[in-house]
């Protein structure tokens, strides 16, 4: 077609050049790129890694056994005795309880919203793909759960299930699927509308690999946001159930039992339950400036 | 003309859409898209197909593909009704008959390079099994269409409008079809790039004798590219001829209005407008009579209340008009 | 020769994006005269919405910047405005028809309501005089029944309808230029004929310039007095209409012009069309920005950028192969008179 020139400026219009553009490009609109670019984001991403950190690395931080009773020592205020954050009621470092129960509260939530999210998401591609009465089933069936209020969900759930950090993953996932069935069934109506798909069918692509190689990819960006903001919101769930006494049993530390445990002697040591309360406070708040920031790299409107 | 082998036998198709009531209780109304519409189209040739939005010609070319589900009549190829084909048959007639969408910037997954893209039909039909086989057929397919080697890997949002068109096709000739649907392939490109494309259809055809039924709404890419024009009005063909003599001889009052509303080809050439009043009206309730009937400067009596019917007045010029009844 | 109304100079806005500098549009120069009508064609990404855009100063905030050149409207620098001179000078002396009818009017608002919230904004007037004149404007625009009109919502209405109420919402403050930024790229042939023989009627009625952005050379045959071809963000040729078709100068021209498919063409001819695509504007600026593609181009095209010269009285070329001294003939493609 185009006749080929081999003249010497080729370099500044030619293929050569615009190559190297669309690698520039690509760079540039790297997600990780992007959020590098995004304060709120960092923010977050700097708390969120702090205290996954620190649920990691617990062993080496913490400077107690985080379940060594001491009655001798019992609620001991800040930096007494070498005890940094002092002791509970019966004399536990409250230090070394934060760091191991950021292990729990981390793994419960992140491992409730994975649970949540796998759920509802083959929910949701299902519903928003088949559409009739499978829709109508799997979506009546959500509205019924999302009319619970959560914590009646969960307090019946624990109650068949029974305490133990698996069971309260369980809890909160459960209790998440209706609202990732929801997101992934709106995206799915958007996406399996668009031409690309119409295309596919014309190419007689099978329904199985429309939905998991067409579709499925095309709705990640929205449910990588959601889910990231949903974490924050399994925290607090961790920590509700845990402050309700039907979530971690005592006792391993989460930050909720230990809020729990605070709770009961809060004019004594305010202490317990402030250092807990502000541990979830952060990490929330890290995941919930992370999540913002992640949801301003992936919008689809900012795409070009 | 009746020499030529007939691919495709569209027969009184007809697609209607039930639009939801509006209000609580009310009858839903029926949308007509497509009214009737027959009409042969031979192994080799373009059919275009032109008429303003709305006039059911994007419609007729999804009925064609199957993407919409016909209310009525029948598409025959190869002796058989494509709508009453089974499962097996229906993935084997997938092969043959293709599409090439209007939009080049959605009709391409964003997720899926232009390689995989390519790929994809023949994965889907398992035609080539052989993954090394498979992306040196791709990348051969991409050079027919006038890509290259640095191309393959790109993502689709990297590539200029023309160039995504011309995926399009590739992915398209995978299969070897037989005939391919053109949506307004070149609609959304500029003028230069827009060349270059129908350049490519042209060529293609000539090499893989394609049959191409291609719509659009720009006469002077229609009368570029086809054999054969229909015009269509309101889920109507009005007017059926071969490229040259729509020019020379239009026949339909519809016709000769819409050509006279086509911009000029110099700054020198001043048209004489036939107007026609009103706009276009709407296709949904019941349609009595011929539709262009109240917009028509030469509308008769029996206009109002029949619908007349596309008949050949010599040398396969078909027109939907009573004004050439007696002919 | 009637006076210069609007004269842009040497316009150079940017894109500042995260992976380089977009030239969008980089030396427009050009003149519109009172109650004339320009067209400004090209490819898109041509810088043809942005000059416009550039010109009522509507740019994207923080990456679109104007970084050199004057617009020079009636004397006065509409770079240099301040935010409350800005708001007075669009749509008081300047209206803006956009491409898509159905965008530009909001949805949740009574056509009437809008119109006359445009009047009051513009014109020192009463709430039941702008209604008048919202009413008359309509009426000039060819609406069927006005009055009812104003009562509908702009979805009520078809993509030809809103364009006319569009225009007539700009013909209503009798601005002293309208922008038509693609005005019938969205519509029918047949309905575009009519908006365009529409805006013709208001323009010999209320003698306004109007600046008409298209990608349809068809269009400017009909509309246009004098015609600017952009091309990767510069001005490549400039002239009236008719020299323009009759002889152009500029090898993009030239290809412009092959590219489109005529209806008095053979059946299934080859097209000319030029070679490959345009280039990607942070790439542009070092050379001529035709010159991967142009069939004529000679080493200097590769080094130098060409300047916008007079090479006729009011036939402006920006080509190193085409001077006063020194002119190339059109080659050996002959297109179909």
């Amino acid at each position: 077609m185009a006749k080929q020139k081999n003249t010497a400026t080729a370099e500044v219009l030619g293929a050569e050049a615009h190559s190297q553009l669309i690698k520039r490009e690509r760079r540039a609109n790297n997600v990780w790129n992007k959020l590098r670019r995004n304060k709120t984001a960092m923010i977050g991403l700097v708390i969120v890694v702090f205290m996954m950190l620190m649920a990691i690395l617990a062993p080496l931080i913490a400077t107690h056994d985080p379940n060594a009773i001491k009655p001798s020592e019992t609620y001991l205020s800040f930096g007494e005795k070498g005890h940094i954050f002092g002791t509970d009621e019966f004399g536990r470092d409250l230090f070394s309880r934060i760091v191991y129960g950021a292990r729990v509260s981390l793994i419960a939530a992140i491992g409730g919203t994975v649970v949540g999210a796998i759920i509802g998401i083959l929910l949701g591609l299902l519903s928003g793909y088949l559409g009739g009465a499978v829709d109508a089933v799997i979506m009546r069936l959500m509205d019924g759960m999302l009319a619970f209020p959560f914590v009646l969900l969960a307090i019946i759930l624990m109650t068949i299930l029974g305490s133990g950090l698996p069971n309260v993953i369980l809890a909160i996932g459960i209790g998440n699927v209706p609202s990732f069935a929801r997101v992934v069934r709106g995206q799915v109506h958007i996406v399996k509308n668009e031409e690309y798909c119409n295309a596919g069918r014309v190419l007689g692509v099978s329904n199985i690999r429309m939905l998991f190689r067409h579709i499925l990819p095309n709705t990640i960006s929205p449910i990588i946001v959601y889910a990231t903001l949903n974490v924050a919101g399994a925290i607090i769930s961790e920590a509700t159930l845990s402050f309700l006494g039907l979530g971690i049993s005592q006792p391993t530390a989460s930050w909720g039992n230990i809020l729990r445990a605070g709770k009961d002697c809060l004019n004594t040591a305010p202490h317990i339950a402030t250092i807990s309360g502000i541990f979830i406070l952060i990490t929330v708040l890290g995941f919930n400036l992370f999540g913002d920031g992640v949801r301003d790299v992936l919008d689809p409107k900012m795409k070009k | 003309m009746s020499d030529k082998k007939v691919i495709l036998k569209v027969r009184n198709l007809t697609k209607e859409f039930k639009i939801r009531a509006q209000k609580f209780g009310e009858q839903p109304q029926i949308l007509h898209a497509l009214t009737d519409v027959s009409v042969d189209i031979y192994e080799g040739e373009t059919l275009g197909i032109i008429g303003e939005s709305g006039c059911g010609k994007s419609t007729f070319g999804k009925c064609l593909v199957q993407l919409h589900k016909a209310t009525a009549g029948s598409v025959e190829y190869d002796g058989r009704n494509i709508f009453e084909l089974k499962k097996e048959d229906l993935k084997n007639l997938k092969r043959d008959i293709q599409m090439v969408f209007q939009d080049p910037f959605s009709s391409l997954d964003p997720r899926m390079t232009a390689g995989k893209l390519v790929e994809e039909p023949m994965i889907v039909h398992k035609v080539v099994t052989d993954k090394a086989e498979r992306s040196r057929k791709a990348l051969e397919l991409l050079q027919t269409v006038g890509l290259d080697v640095q191309h393959v890997h790109r993502y689709p949002h990297e590539f200029s409008g023309g160039q995504r068109q011309r995926i399009n096709v590739a992915r398209a000739l995978a299969l070897n079809p037989k005939l391919i649907v053109c949506d307004e392939p070149v609609s959304a490109l500029d003028v230069s790039i827009q060349a270059q494309v129908l350049n490519l259809f042209n060529q293609l055809q000539k090499e893989y004798n394609l049959t191409y039924v291609f719509i659009s709404h720009d006469l002077s890419v229609i009368k570029h590219i086809s054999d054969r024009i229909a015009i269509m009005y309101l889920g109507r063909i009005v007017e059926l001829c071969d490229a040259n003599s729509i020019y020379e001889n239009p026949l339909h009052p519809y016709t000769q209005a819409l050509l006279s509303a086509i911009p000029p080809e110099s700054p020198f050439e001043k048209r004489e407008r036939i107007v026609l009043s009103g706009e276009i009206p709407s296709p949904i309730g019941e349609q009595k009579g011929c539709p262009l009937a109240k917009r028509c400067p030469k509308c008769m009596e029996r206009c109002k209340t029949d619908a007349p019917q596309l008949k050949d007045v010599g040398d396969g010029h078909h027109v939907a008009c009573f004004l050439f009844d007696d002919k | 020769m009637s006076e210069n109304l609007l004269t842009v100079k040497d316009l150079k806005t940017y894109f500042f994006t995260a992976s380089g500098v977009s030239k969008a549009v980089d030396g427009v120069s050009f003149t519109l005269k009172k109650g004339e009508t320009m067209g400004i064609v090209g490819e898109s990404g041509s810088g043809k919405s942005v000059t416009a855009s550039s010109i009522i100063r509507l740019l994207p905030p923080k990456i679109g910047r104007i970084v050199e050149g004057t617009i020079d409207f009636e004397g006065k620098d509409i770079i240099k405005l301040n935010k409350k001179e800005l708001l007075n000078f669009r749509g008081k002396d300047i209206a803006v028809i956009f491409q898509d009818p159905m965008t530009s009017l909001d949805p949740v608002f009574k056509i009437g309501n809008q119109m006359v919230e445009m009047i009051c904004a513009h014109q020192d007037v009463s709430k039941e005089e702008a209604r008048k004149m919202a009413v008359e404007a309509l009426k000039k625009v060819g609406i069927p029944q006005p009055e009812k009109r104003m009562e509908s919502y702009p979805y009520e209405l078809s993509g030809g309808m809103c364009q006319r109420v569009i225009i007539a919402m700009a013909v209503c403050c009798k601005p002293k230029m309208v922008i038509a930024d693609e005005p019938t790229t969205a519509l029918d042939v047949t309905v575009q004929a009519q908006v365009l023989e529409l805006l013709q009627e208001l323009q010999d009625e209320m003698d306004t310039s109007i600046l008409l952005i298209t990608h349809n050379l068809g269009v400017v045959w009909k509309m246009c007095d004098t015609v600017m071809v952009l091309y990767a963000g510069k001005t490549v040729e400039y002239a009236d209409t008719k020299t323009l078709y009759a002889q152009p100068l500029h090898p993009y021209t030239w290809g412009l012009l092959d590219s489109m498919p005529k209806l008095s063409d053979t059946v299934k001819g080859e097209l000319n069309t030029i070679p490959g695509v345009p280039p990607d504007l942070r790439l542009t600026g070092n050379c001529c920005n035709f010159y991967n593609r142009c069939p004529y181009a000679q080493e200097r095209c590769g080094k130098e950028v060409p300047e916008l010269v007079e090479v006729e009285p009011g036939h402006f070329v920006a080509c190193h192969r085409q001077n006063k001294e020194n002119k190339l003939v059109r080659g050996e493609e002959n297109r179909n008179e």
